[in-house]
């Protein structure tokens, strides 16, 4: 039996601004991701892969194409719909965490579930939904604790357990450790590798491909269009044969 | 969001920034607290008026010269006409219904008794009806007769302050005092009434009006003329019709000037007349005083504008976020709005409670009386209500309308 499909992109374009100064960011993207799986997309800046994960994410919309959310045309939705659908399906992890900076852990694992509109919980169901989540990222002692109380792998723990609050369909993490260390990084990769195998549909998008290599799949954009689409292995395999002889051609090594 | 998480995030933005959100309420407290006191002080200037007025007497009719008013720019006096103390023996003697007529011709001058001397003492010169007109009473002694008032017997009655202060302790009846150089022999002294009508009656004397006619405002016109007065009380009986005593009185009086009924050379004005003069003048005073602290209410409300916008700008990462874990642009737009209004209620209930306190003081420390009036509360805490959702909505629209990425970027 084919699994359930989570997300569809059909040719989908971006284009800013008009006339001269138009800048195609997306231009053709069709990609398929499936329930559980734990897909990386990688690409050097000015790819479109922050792009596509704003669109992804439902904070933007595609000029053309479709993008199809866990069955939902979503391409045409307005401001106000396309923030219930995030409220809904999506959780979100940032590179700079994002904690509101004068709310406690707990308060801050919180925040998503106030302004959701179905399935409303009271205020000791908040609080205890949000205890497991953060139990869930190992942090349950820290719930009082202000951010600035919180190293940085801490923190980024705190935004996993607020973007996993209100159950969402797909898990969206916008270069997870950009601002961690080394340590803090590998923490937070190995908790997207359990949330991955609790059975959450996670999407990274990185240009570290110490990362990305954790993942089962990787989608390769370059110049607004997916230049590739592999399993990890072959994805590796690829990377290597791509960016090697580019940069012996950038040196002029090989004309 | 529902009420509660709305109230509770807006309360801990505001806390989150204590000092900032007292000042920035401070327009508001000062706007409304204005409102309060201003609307009290006029209330309590107008308050005194009326009963000053009520406090000359009841059923009373005065009847003054129009004639200092009739020409351009307040004009000479007419020569030939004006109110004479003999239109006041005719109105006693012709007109029914009359309770009493008085009027007053005062004087001011030096008092003297054995060693003592008061500088500046009004002497009111009236008539046997004064006691009845203006609703005073005799303490001890008696007040003059028609009989002396018309031989102008130098006969006086002393207020209580002025027998307190010339004789002390001792009984001031049989005493002869000296003003000016004339002799007044003393026959009563008032009971105490103190202050009314701006007067204060325990610190005058009083003597039959014919007394200071010849003594103490001597007038050449007066031998051919009869003596002018300003103002004629007259107080009508309980059991006559008001209005119909004082058609009577214009007819008299016309006649007796020779003017037509309409031309007349005076007015004839009841209590209620000169409270609502009164009062259309306080009110005009108290409409610019409500002007001019609304005006401090809405220099308060862009205070609140101003600071929302600054707020806007700093949270904007917040917003992003708020927006990207679910907050529609109406969530935001209301999470802005509610902070606006919780800032200038806030300050509106300090305003309310600094407007009743400071009217209070103001009232204690000032010689002004003030009346919190109940509609000023209400219509000044509305006022601050409807200025914060007025002011917050430029800032709290600016808020929703931010873009999630733009924001989430925003440094």
């Amino acid at each position: 039996m084919e699994k359930e499909l989570i997300i569809e992109t059909i040719d989908m374009k971006k284009v800013y601004g008009e006339g001269e100064g138009q800048v195609v960011a997306l231009d053709g993207v069709s990609i398929k991701i499936c329930r559980g799986e734990f897909v990386a997309i990688i690409g050097p800046s000015g790819s479109g892969k922050s792009t596509l994960m704003n669109i992804l994410a439902c904070l933007d919309r595609p000029t053309e194409g479709k993008y199809i959310l866990a069955g939902e045309d979503v391409s045409g939705y307005s401001r106000k719909e396309l923030a219930q659908i995030r409220s809904r399906e999506l959780g979100f992890v940032f590179q700079s965490f994002n904690l509101l900076p004068r709310a406690t852990a707990l308060e801050n694992v919180i925040l998503p579930t106030i302004y959701r509109r179905e399935n409303r919980i009271n205020q000791k169901e908040q609080v205890e939904a949000a205890m497991s989540a953060l139990e869930n990222v190992g942090l349950r002692d820290r719930t009082d604790h202000l951010p600035s109380e919180l190293s940085g792998g801490q923190q980024q723990r705190v935004a996993i357990a607020r973007a996993l609050i209100n159950n969402p369909i797909l898990l969206l993490a916008d270069e997870p450790t950009g601002n961690l260390d080394s340590r803090s990084s590998k923490e937070i990769i190995q908790l997207l590798i359990d949330l991955h195998y609790q059975g959450h549909t996670v999407v990274v998008v990185t240009h570290d491909m110490g990362v990305a290599h954790h993942t089962e799949r990787m989608l390769m954009l370059q110049d607004g269009k997916l230049s590739s689409d592999q399993k990890n292995g072959e994805a590796m395999l690829s990377q290597a044969i791509q960016e090697v002889p580019r940069g012996i051609v950038e040196k002029g090594v090989i004309q | 969001m529902n009420i509660r998480e709305i109230f509770n995030s807006a309360w801990k933005s505001l806390l989150s920034n204590k000092l900032r959100s007292l000042l920035t309420m401070l327009g508001v407290i000062i706007g409304v607290a204005a409102v309060i006191v201003m609307i009290a002080v006029s209330a309590g200037t107008e308050a005194t008026i009326s009963e000053s007025i009520n406090a000359l007497g009841t059923n009373l009719l005065f009847i003054s010269d129009a004639i200092s008013r009739a020409g351009p720019g307040g004009g000479p006096q007419n020569s030939r006409g004006g109110l004479t103390y003999n239109d006041v023996t005719a109105i006693r003697e012709q007109i029914k219904g009359v309770a009493g007529v008085s009027v007053e011709q005062q004087a001011s001058e030096t008092l003297k008794y054995g060693n003592t001397t008061l500088s500046s003492v009004s002497i009111v010169g009236t008539t046997p009806d004064y006691t009845t007109v203006r609703n005073v009473s005799v303490g001890s002694g008696r007040w003059f007769t028609a009989d002396e008032q018309t031989r102008s017997v130098k006969v006086v009655i002393l207020g209580t302050d002025i027998a307190k202060e010339l004789f002390g302790n001792a009984d001031p009846i049989g005493q002869t005092i000296i003003a000016s150089n004339t002799q007044l022999a003393v026959i009563g002294v008032l009971a105490p009434k103190g202050l009314a009508g701006g007067t204060d009656f325990d610190k005058q004397i009083y003597t039959p009006i014919s007394v200071v006619f010849k003594k103490f405002t001597p007038s050449m016109f007066a031998r051919i003329m009869g003596d002018r007065v300003r103002t004629i009380f007259v107080s009508v009986d309980t059991n006559a019709d008001m209005s119909h005593v004082s058609q009577q009185i214009s007819i008299l009086l016309a006649k007796r000037h020779n003017v037509s009924l309409t031309s007349l050379d005076f007015n004839i004005r009841t209590q209620e007349d000169i409270i609502s003069t009164q009062e259309s003048t306080t009110s005009s005073f108290r409409t610019l005083l409500a002007w001019v602290a609304g005006v401090s209410l809405i220099v308060g409300g862009i205070g609140i504008m101003n600071i929302m916008l600054v707020s806007v700008t700093e949270r904007t990462r917040e917003i992003g976020l708020r927006q990207a874990v679910g907050a529609t642009p109406g969530d935001i737009q209301v999470q802005f709005l509610s902070e606006a209004l919780m800032l200038s209620l806030i300050g509106g209930l300090l305003g309310v409670l600094g407007g009743v306190g400071g009217s209070e003081m103001f009232g204690q420390l000032s010689s002004m009386r003030t009346v919190i009036m109940p509609y000023s509360i209400v219509l000044s805490f509305s006022s601050a209500a409807l200025i914060g959702i007025f002011f917050g909505y430029i800032p709290a629209n600016k808020a929703a309308q931010l873009d999630p990425i733009v924001a989430l970027r925003h440094e």
